[in-house]
């Protein structure tokens, strides 16, 4: 099915996780540290990174920034309920999405099917599947390719997670409407509509400085208060 | 807790307070003090300066009479008499303004008709014809008179009684000026007192005051929290023994205090520290059920039993160690609000749809009520009180959500009722308690026995509550109160 890169530091968990998602067909490599992660990021060649946030030597983040910095594949923390921050931190570092342990091997499938469509390049994920067409969009400095999926920005492409990458697609398939972060929730991070909303608004962030000529003054992911977010309209 | 508003003393307590009792009592003891020496000096100085009158009109008279008796025949004619009492008179004009009578023996006092013997009392008239000089003052028409008696006796030496008497009456309006001036001085004196007496007055009361109103400020910081409350301690009185005492109390409370929060922080963060321990070993466990579940069915029927027996309760496991964490997190506090606005209805629909309630629920829920608060944490709420609903009550389960109040205070309900037996009113207080078990015969229910309990804990962080109580019809409501705000997205 997909090769998952896992990085967690408890044998137990690490040995339980690597069996369920070989069940479910997954080829899975597993590290105990962050650095022999990092090694087999280039060895391994995953489609997808499941990283424990409190790993030893606390580098998960450190070790979610060094992957960001050169690949834009899924990667989901995993992470225990509560620890807010870590949460906070994780998804700045470029997290796609996170996983509260203890979680049942469904929860874990379903979540890593989820990140997967997010980068898959057929479906763009919009509401209005007629504005799934092959020509690139221009929104003002932006070109989006939905087929392609390359966003572009002044004619240079721009490196954008998964998630990040879904939520614009998802946004400009419709200028000018407004999304609460719920409904961003179910249809970007398929995640129930009670997830966590914290999810949106780090990776608007994150797509802000991206895309966005001052992230204080945004031009293209507009907030609308009370109710959520909305593309342009340019 | 409410912290204690520091109170101004109204006005009725500032009357009766010790300020002013200690005030009034130092100006009645200077008033009393400064009244009774001004009485026992004005009765003094009276009566010195009626004696002084007195003697001086009494030697006058003697003077005049020694004078002018001489010229007088013996025994007097009623002429004579006549012309000597007028003789008397003008020559007391000058100085003592008296008024003379005479008489010789028994005959009439001279001169008659103005008076008469009846404006001499009885007593001067008595001593005087007993051959002894005397005076009386009497009261004539609010006017107070000095009426002196002489007997009048033979110059040659033997000393007897000629017979002649001689009443002189004074007036005494003068000297009552003089003494209605030393009241009045010894008026003006005592209030200059009383206001002096003041000064010292307040010194007192401000001595025994201030240590009291210390007093009273630090008992107001211990109420509010301020355990490590002091007072300073001066001098030896009293007061500083209340002081001292004061602060051995406030020392004992601090160190009580700090000892129970210390034992209860201590088994809290054990609780915390147990679930955290047991989420990793539960992490992997979880992670394999699944693995367990599907090959169950290719085990022999003991082991399958036995696999699936591990499977289930793992589940419930994870999910109390979940409830505990849950728990410990609001009991350290570390509980956060992620508040957004969202559509109430919309809300507990997908709670609803979530779980697969539709059917089970009768929802009645109005469009377009749009609250601030943390949908997780609602979802959780509501997730809660249905499945308890349909647990331990009976289906159809109705779920409500109202909006109350005025404009400026309006709450957000959300109700769940149910058509079971409802809750003995003797437990309805307890529902939620930790563990609680509304039916002891049940040793363990579905949930880990915190759902109620952090149902409630949640309706607090949103500075809300969960009632309790048994509709009208039968069955359980519970009903989910929160202030409904508006507005913002960020948490």
């Amino acid at each position: 099915m997909s090769r998952v890169l896992l990085i967690e530091d408890d044998r137990a968990v690490r040995e339980g996780v690597t069996l369920t998602l070989r069940r479910r067909g997954h080829e899975v490599e597993a590290a105990a540290t962050g650095e022999a992660g990092l090694t087999a990021l280039d060895a391994f060649r995953p489609d997808l990174v499941l990283l424990d946030l409190m790993l030893p030597d606390k580098s998960g983040f450190e070790v979610c920034r060094r992957i960001r910095a050169t690949q834009q594949i899924p990667i989901i923390m995993l992470t225990a309920r509560g620890d807010d921050i870590d949460v906070v931190l994780g998804l700045e570092a470029g997290a796609d999405d996170y996983i509260v342990k203890p979680a049942r091997g469904e929860v874990l499938e379903a979540r890593i099917r989820a990140v997967l469509r997010r980068a898959a390049p057929v479906d763009g994920g919009g509401p209005d599947p007629a504005a799934e067409r092959a020509a690139a969009e221009v929104h003002g400095d932006l070109t989006i390719d939905r087929a392609g999926l390359l966003v572009s920005k002044n004619g240079q492409d721009l490196a954008l997670a998964p998630s990040e990458m879904k939520l614009l697609l998802y946004l400009s398939a419709t200028p000018g409407r407004v999304f609460s972060r719920q409904q961003l929730l179910e249809h970007v991070w398929e995640h129930s509509y009670h997830g966590d909303a914290r999810l949106v608004d780090a990776c608007v962030m994150r797509l802000r400085t991206k895309v966005e000529d001052s992230s204080r003054s945004p031009r293209y992911i507009q907030t609308v208060r009370g109710f959520g977010y909305r593309f342009g309209p340019v | 807790m409410k912290p204690p508003v520091p109170r101004r003393p109204a006005l009725g307590t500032l009357a009766r307070g010790l300020r002013a009792r200690l005030v009034v009592a130092f100006l009645l003891v200077a008033a009393l003090s400064a009244l009774t020496t001004a009485a026992l000096t004005f009765r003094e100085a009276r009566t010195a300066i009626l004696k002084r009158t007195q003697d001086t009109a009494v030697q006058a008279l003697r003077a005049q009479v020694n004078s002018q008796v001489p010229d007088l025949r013996f025994p007097p004619r009623t002429v004579d008499l006549v012309k000597f009492t007028q003789e008397l008179e003008r020559s007391g004009q000058a100085a003592e303004h008296w008024t003379i009578h005479t008489r010789y023996k028994d005959g009439p006092v001279v001169p008659g008709g103005r008076r008469g013997d009846k404006g001499i009392p009885e007593g001067v008239q008595k001593k005087v014809r007993a051959g002894i000089a005397a005076f009386q003052r009497i009261e004539v028409d609010g006017e107070p008179l000095l009426v002196i008696g002489l007997p009048v006796a033979y110059s040659d030496g033997a000393g007897e009684m000629s017979g002649l008497e001689v009443y002189a009456e004074v007036r005494l309006r003068e000297d009552k000026a003089n003494v209605s001036a030393l009241v009045e001085a010894a008026q003006s004196g005592a209030l200059p007192a009383m206001a002096l007496a003041l000064v010292p007055a307040l010194f007192a009361a401000r001595g025994v005051l201030r240590p009291v109103r210390e007093l009273r400020r630090a008992t107001q910081k211990i109420t509010a929290g301020e355990l490590d409350t002091r007072l300073k301690v001066t001098g030896r009185d009293e007061l500083a023994d209340l002081s001292r005492t004061f602060n051995d109390m406030a020392e004992a409370l601090e160190e009580n205090v700090a000892e129970l929060r210390r034992m209860e922080s201590n088994s809290r963060r054990f609780a915390a520290d147990v679930s955290h321990e047991l989420r990793t070993p539960l992490a992997a466990m979880t992670a394999v059920v699944d693995v367990l579940d599907e090959d169950a069915a290719m085990l022999d029927p003991d082991t399958a039993h036995a696999v699936r027996l591990i499977s289930e309760e793992t589940g419930k496991l994870a999910r109390m160690v979940e409830d505990l964490m849950e728990i410990s997190r609001f009991d350290a506090g570390a509980a956060a609000l992620h508040l957004d606005e969202v559509d109430v209805a919309e809300t507990v629909r997908k709670t609803l749809q979530a779980r697969g309630w539709q059917d089970k629920v009768a929802a009645d829920l109005p469009e377009g009520v749009r609250a601030r608060l943390d949908p997780r944490r609602i979802d959780v709420v509501v997730a809660n009180l249905v499945g308890n609903a349909l647990r331990h009550g009976g289906e159809p389960v109705g779920v409500t959500v109202r909006v109350e109040g005025a404009a400026d205070g309006r709450r957000l309900l959300i109700e769940v009722a149910d058509r079971g037996e409802g809750i003995d009113p003797e437990v309805l207080p307890h529902v939620f308690e930790r563990f609680f078990k509304a039916d002891a015969a049940r040793v363990r229910s579905e949930g880990s026995g915190l759902g109620l309990a952090i149902t409630m804990e949640n309706a607090r962080l949103h500075d809300g509550t969960v009632r309790a109580a048994n509709g009208p019809d039968g069955g359980a409501v519970f009903t989910l109160d929160l202030p409904l705000r508006r507005g913002g997205e960020e948490a």
